[in-house]
């Protein structure tokens, strides 16, 4: 299942969506919005999508992973617009037959969706706001000598 | 009469904006007019002409092309769907 929306993420009903009874393990990631950075109190998080294309790299995700790690179930909902302090804005529910896939998968996940799903992140400050880049992205851009 | 003719061909391509280049541009879309058998690069060099805060020139500006990362080389064609991505943050 692959999600992007403007709700609350109801991380029970998605780990659900991945249990079965030949899985013995499930493993569901819960990425909260932090109240600081560097010193700096943040009020709320304001998330960006380009969803056409989140979508689909979203799920390339989970097809890539269910390849490398022989899996089934993967779900991965990702939370945009305004989220409060302590909300959920990424939830990743992987299950397994046993322990290690799921862990290794949900990791994997986790870090692709940092690296290549076009969500952006703004924190806002009381005194202002700002949008935050990920350096580990792997993108063909305009600076090849630099990339 | 009988003198030469001359054909000015153009392509426009409307470019949406995200995130930070929706800010720093002021804008959520731009029309940029190419030359017809213009690609990524020559999209890149024509958007940081018009903006040229967009992004610093030791800055790369990532391009999708019909919701695809495309590289320099991709050629482009009137009606693709053309986005500039910044840096990606998604997630925690």
């Amino acid at each position: 299942m692959i999600q992007i929306t403007e709700e609350q993420l109801d991380s029970e009903k998605i780990t659900n969506l991945v249990r079965r009874d030949s899985n013995g393990a499930v493993v569901t990631f819960l990425g909260n919005t932090r109240d600081n950075f560097e010193g700096k109190s943040v009020i709320r998080l304001e998330y960006e999508a380009y969803v056409k294309m989140a979508v689909k790299k979203l799920e390339e995700i989970r097809q890539e992973m269910m390849q490398q790690f022989g899996i089934k179930d993967i779900a991965i909902a990702h939370r945009i617009g305004v989220v409060d302090i302590g909300e959920t804005s990424l939830v990743v529910a992987v299950a397994s037959p046993h322990r290690t896939e799921a862990f290794q998968a949900c990791h994997k996940v986790v870090d692709r969706v940092k690296e290549i799903v076009p969500i952006w992140k703004k924190e806002v400050y009381a005194d202002g706001s700002r949008w935050v880049a990920c350096e580990d992205h792997e993108f063909v851009s305009d600076q090849p000598q630099l990339a | 009469m009988g003198g030469p003719c001359v054909y000015y061909l153009v392509m426009d391509i409307e470019v949406r904006l995200f995130a930070l280049y929706k800010e720093r541009a002021g804008c959520s879309e731009v029309l940029v007019t190419l030359e017809p058998e213009a690609n990524v690069r020559d999209l890149t060099r024509a958007v940081r002409s018009l903006f040229p805060n967009l992004a610093p020139p030791d800055v790369g500006i990532v391009v999708a092309v019909n919701a695809d990362y495309a590289d320099l080389d991709t050629p482009l064609h009137e009606g693709d769907e053309v986005c500039l991505i910044p840096p990606v943050s998604g997630g925690l």
